[in-house]
C-alpha cells in the first residue's frame, strides 16, 4: 500500500517547496491556476468583504442605540443596511465556504491534484473580483437604499442609478458561483481517484456537491431576474412596474425563485464543515453517514420548492401561501436529521474543546435556535404578525451569520494549518470563539424580543408617536441598547481572532502535516501541501475512522500508527 | 470513470440514415403544427401545440444532441432542469393569474377592496 508518511512529504518540501514557495512575485499569484493559491485569494478578498459590511453593521448598530437621530440621517442608515445585506449575501457568505475553504480543500479531499477546469476556476474568481468592483462602484452612484432584495417599483423607480450597476455586480458574481458550482460537479464526478467511491467521500464533499446542483440550477434566474429589470429600465418593457402594465409580486417569485435556494447554498457547505469538525475533533466515527449525505441531497432538492414562503404577507394566492407553507415544514426534517447525527456522533467521543471544536459546538446551539425560530415563520397565522419585524432579522442571523460564518471561521481554523502551514495561538483562538459566540446571541436573542413586541425590521428610528407608546419606546430602547453592545463585543471577538491569525504567519509554530488526528486525504499531504497535492495518487480510505492516526510527541501532532511502531 | 466510455464518448457518430430520418420527422410534425392551426378546438388548442412541440423538441435532443447514445446522467440533467422551469413557470402563473384583479384594469384601481373582496390576509 502506498502511504505517505510526514517523514517523506518533509523529505520532498526541501526539494520542491510547497504550493507557497513553489514560485515566487505577484504574478504567480495572481495568474495562477492552482486550487490553492485561488483558494487562499478568495479566502482574503471575502474576509476584506466581510470586515467592510461588518462595518456597515456596526454602523446600523449604534444608529440604533437610541431612539431618535445618533450618528446618521435615516436616508443614510437605509443605504447602510442595504449594503450591509448585499455584501454579506452576495460577497461573503455566498462565495465564501465554496469559493474559499472549497476550493482549497475539495481537490486534497478528493485525492486530485487540482480541479476539473483550472482556468474556469480562476475565472470565476475574477468574476468576484469585478462584481465586487461593481458592487462597490454603485455606493458612489447613489440610491441604493431598496434592501438587499432590491424589491419593485421602489427599486426601479428614478434616480436609483445605483441599483442598476449593483444588479449588474450581482449578475456577474451569480457566473461566478455558477462556474464555482460547475467545476465541482465535474471535480467530484470525473477526477475521484480509483477506490474513491461515493460512499467514501467526505461528508465535505457531499455537501459541496449538493451545493453546486443548486449554484448551477438557481443561480441563472437570478441572472434572468437582473437582465429583466435592466429590460423594464431600458427599454421600457412592462414586467414588474405596475405602471408599465407589470406585476411586481412577479419580481418576488423571480427573486426567491432563486434566493431561497442560496440559503441553501449558504447553509449546506456550513454544515458539511461542521461533520468534519465534529468527527475529528471527537475522535469518533460520524454516526449515520449515509443519512447525512443523502440529507444534504434532500435539503438541496426541497430548496426548490419553499421560495414562496418569502410571501405570505404580498398578496399571493391562500392556496399558494398553503402549499408553500406545508412544504417548508419539510425542510427541517433534513436539517433536523444532520443536528441528531452530529449530537450522536459526540456521545462517548474523546471531545477536545480545540477552536474548531467550539465553533462547531456554537454553531450546533445557534442552528437549533435559527432553525426552530423559523418555524414559527412558516406557520401563516404567525407569520402574518412576525413577517417584517426583528424576530424575521434575528432568525436569519442566526441561520446565516450564527451557523455559516461560525461554520465558516471553524472551518478555517481546522485548515489553518494546513493553508499556511503555521498553527495560531489555542488559547486566544478558544478566548476569541467564546467573545463571538456571547457578542451573538446578546446582539441577536434579544432581536426576537423585539420582533414580537413589533418593532419592524429597518426602521431608522423607534421614537413614541411612530405608532407606539411612550413604554414600547422605553422597551425597544432596552433591547436595541442590549444588542449594539452584543455587536461591540462580537466586533471584539472578531479583531481578536485577525489579530492571532495574523500573528500566527509572523510566529507561529510550524504546523504538523496532522495536527488534529483528521483522517481525509489533505492530512496525508504536508502543511502546506506540495504544489500538486500529493506525489503519489493516495490511497482512499473511509476517512471516519482514527484508529491509525495516533499522536507522535515529536512530530507535535498525528502519524500514522505503521510509521510510528517503526 | 465508467467500462463503457469507449460507447459513450463525445466522438459518437450518427449515421446519415438516422439525420434524415429525424429531419424528415420534424419536417412531418411542423406541417402537424401547421395544420391543427387551421382547426379551432377550444381549450385543446395549447395543449395540442405544445404536445406536438415537446415531441419536436424530444426529437431534436435524443437525435440531433446525441442524447440517446449519451451517459443516462446527462438526459437526468436536462430532465431535472426541465422539470424546475415547468415547476417555476407553473405556479408563478397560476399565482400571478390569481392576482389578476389587482392590476390593469382601470375603473378598479383600490387595490385594498380588491384584496378584501378576494378575503386575502391584507397587511399594510
Ligand atoms: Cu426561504
Amino acid at each position: 500500500m502506498a502511504t505517505l508518511t510526514p517523514a517523506d512529504t518533509h523529505a520532498h518540501d526541501d526539494h520542491h517547496g510547497n504550493y507557497i514557495t513553489c514560485s515566487k512575485g505577484i504574478m504567480s499569484w495572481l495568474i495562477t491556476l492552482d486550487h490553492k493559491r485561488i483558494g487562499v485569494m478568495y479566502v482574503i478578498a471575502t474576509l476584506a468583504s466581510f470586515l467592510l459590511g461588518g462595518l456597515f453593521a456596526l454602523g446600523i448598530r449604534t444608529e440604533l442605540i437610541a431612539p431618535g437621530e445618533t450618528i446618521m440621517d435615516a436616508e443614510t442608515y437605509n443605504r447602510f443596511f442595504t449594503l450591509h445585506g448585499a455584501i454579506m449575501t452576495f460577497l461573503v457568505i455566498i462565495p465564501a465556504i465554496p469559493g474559499a475553504l472549497g476550493n482549497f480543500v475539495l481537490p486534497i479531499m478528493l485525492g486530485a491534484k487540482d480541479v476539473a477546469f483550472p482556468r474556469l476556476n480562476l475565472g470565476s474568481f475574477y468574476l468576484w473580483i469585478i462584481g465586487a468592483a461593481l458592487t462597490v462602484y454603485s455606493m458612489l452612484q447613489g440610491g441604493i437604499d431598496t434592501g438587499w432584495t432590491f424589491y419593485t417599483p421602489y427599486s426601479i423607480e428614478e434616480g436609483r442609478q445605483g441599483v442598476f450597476w449593483v444588479g449588474m455586480g450581482v449578475f456577474i458574481l451569480g457566473f461566478s458561483s455558477i462556474f464555482t458550482g460547475l467545476n465541482f460537479i465535474v471535480t467530484v464526478q470525473r477526477l475521484r481517484p480509483p477506490g474513491m467511491t461515493w460512499f467514501k467521500l467526505p461528508l465535505f464533499l457531499w455537501a459541496l456537491y449538493a451545493t453546486a446542483i443548486i449554484q448551477v440550477l438557481a443561480t441563472p434566474v437570478l441572472g434572468i431576474t437582473m437582465l429583466l429589470l435592466a429590460a423594464e429600465r431600458i427599454m421600457g418593457i412592462g414586467i414588474f412596474d405596475p405602471a408599465l402594465g407589470g406585476d411586481p409580486v412577479l419580481f418576488q417569485h423571480f427573486f426567491w425563485f432563486y434566493s431561497h435556494p442560496a440559503v441553501y447554498i449558504m447553509i449546506l457547505p456550513a454544515m458539511g464543515i461542521i461533520s468534519e469538525l465534529i468527527s475529528v475533533h471527537c475522535r469518533r466515527e460520524i454516526f449515520g453517514y449515509k443519512m447525512i449525505a443523502f440529507s444534504s441531497v434532500a435539503i438541496a432538492f426541497f430548496s426548490f420548492l419553499v421560495w414562496g414562503h418569502h410571501m405570505f404577507t404580498s398578496g399571493q394566492s391562500p392556496l399558494m401561501n398553503a402549499i408553500f407553507s406545508a412544504i417548508t415544514f419539510s425542510v427541517a426534517i433534513p436539517s433536523a436529521v444532520k443536528v441528531f447525527n452530529w449530537i450522536l456522533t459526540m456521545y462517548k467521543g474523546s471531545i477536545s474543546f480545540t477552536t474548531p471544536m467550539l465553533y462547531a459546538l456554537s454553531f450546533l446551539v445557534i442552528f437549533a435556535i435559527g432553525g426552530l425560530t423559523g418555524l414559527p415563520l412558516a406557520v401563516l397565522s404567525t407569520d402574518v404578525q412576525l413577517h417584517d419585524t426583528y424576530f424575521v432579522v434575528a432568525h436569519f442571523h442566526y441561520v446565516m451569520m450564527g451557523s455559516t460564518l461560525i461554520a465558516m471561521i471553524g472551518g478555517l481554523h481546522h485548515w489553518w494549518p494546513k493553508i499556511t502551514g503555521r498553527m495560531y495561538n489555542e488559547r486566544l483562538g478558544q478566548i476569541g470563539a467564546w467573545i463571538v459566540f456571547i457578542g451573538f446571541n446578546l446582539t441577536f436573542f434579544t432581536q426576537f424580543m423585539l420582533g414580537t413586541k413589533g418593532m419592524p425590521r429597518r426602521y431608522h428610528d423607534y421614537q413614541t408617536g411612530l405608532g407606539w407608546s411612550a413604554e414600547t419606546t422605553e422597551l425597544f430602547h432596552t433591547y436595541h441598547f442590549i444588542s449594539t453592545m452584543g455587536s461591540y463585543v462580537m466586533a471584539v471577538g472578531f479583531f481578536l481572532t485577525a489579530f492571532y491569525l495574523l500573528q500566527s504567519l509572523v510566529n507561529g509554530r510550524k504546523a504538523p502535516a496532522n495536527p488534529w488526528g483528521g483522517a481525509s486525504l489533505e492530512w496525508e499531504c504536508s502543511s502546506p501541501p506540495p504544489h500538486h497535492n500529493f506525489d503519489e495518487t493516495p490511497t482512499p480510505e473511509y476517512c471516519y475512522k482514527f484508529d491509525h492516526w495516533v499522536w507522535n510527541d515529536e512530530e507535535q501532532g498525528y502519524v500514522r500508527r505503521d510509521t510510528a511502531k517503526s | 470513470m465508467s467500462a463503457h466510455d469507449e460507447h459513450h464518448g463525445p466522438g459518437h457518430i450518427i449515421s446519415f440514415r438516422y439525420t434524415l430520418g429525424t429531419f424528415l420527422a420534424l419536417m412531418v410534425l411542423t406541417v402537424v403544427t401547421v395544420g391543427v392551426a387551421q382547426f379551432d378546438l377550444g381549450s385543446l388548442d395549447m395543449p395540442v401545440a405544445l404536445l406536438v412541440a415537446g415531441a419536436k423538441a424530444s426529437l431534436v435532443c435524443l437525435f440531433f444532441m446525441h442524447l440517446r447514445w449519451d451517459r443516462p446522467i446527462n438526459t437526468l440533467v436536462l430532465v431535472g432542469s426541465i422539470f424546475f422551469v415547468v415547476l417555476f413557470l407553473i405556479i408563478t402563473m397560476f399565482d400571478t393569474g390569481q392576482n389578476v384583479d389587482l392590476k390593469d384594469d382601470g375603473d378598479s384601481p383600490d387595490v385594498v377592496t380588491t384584496l378584501e373582496s378576494q378575503s386575502l390576509p391584507v397587511v399594510d
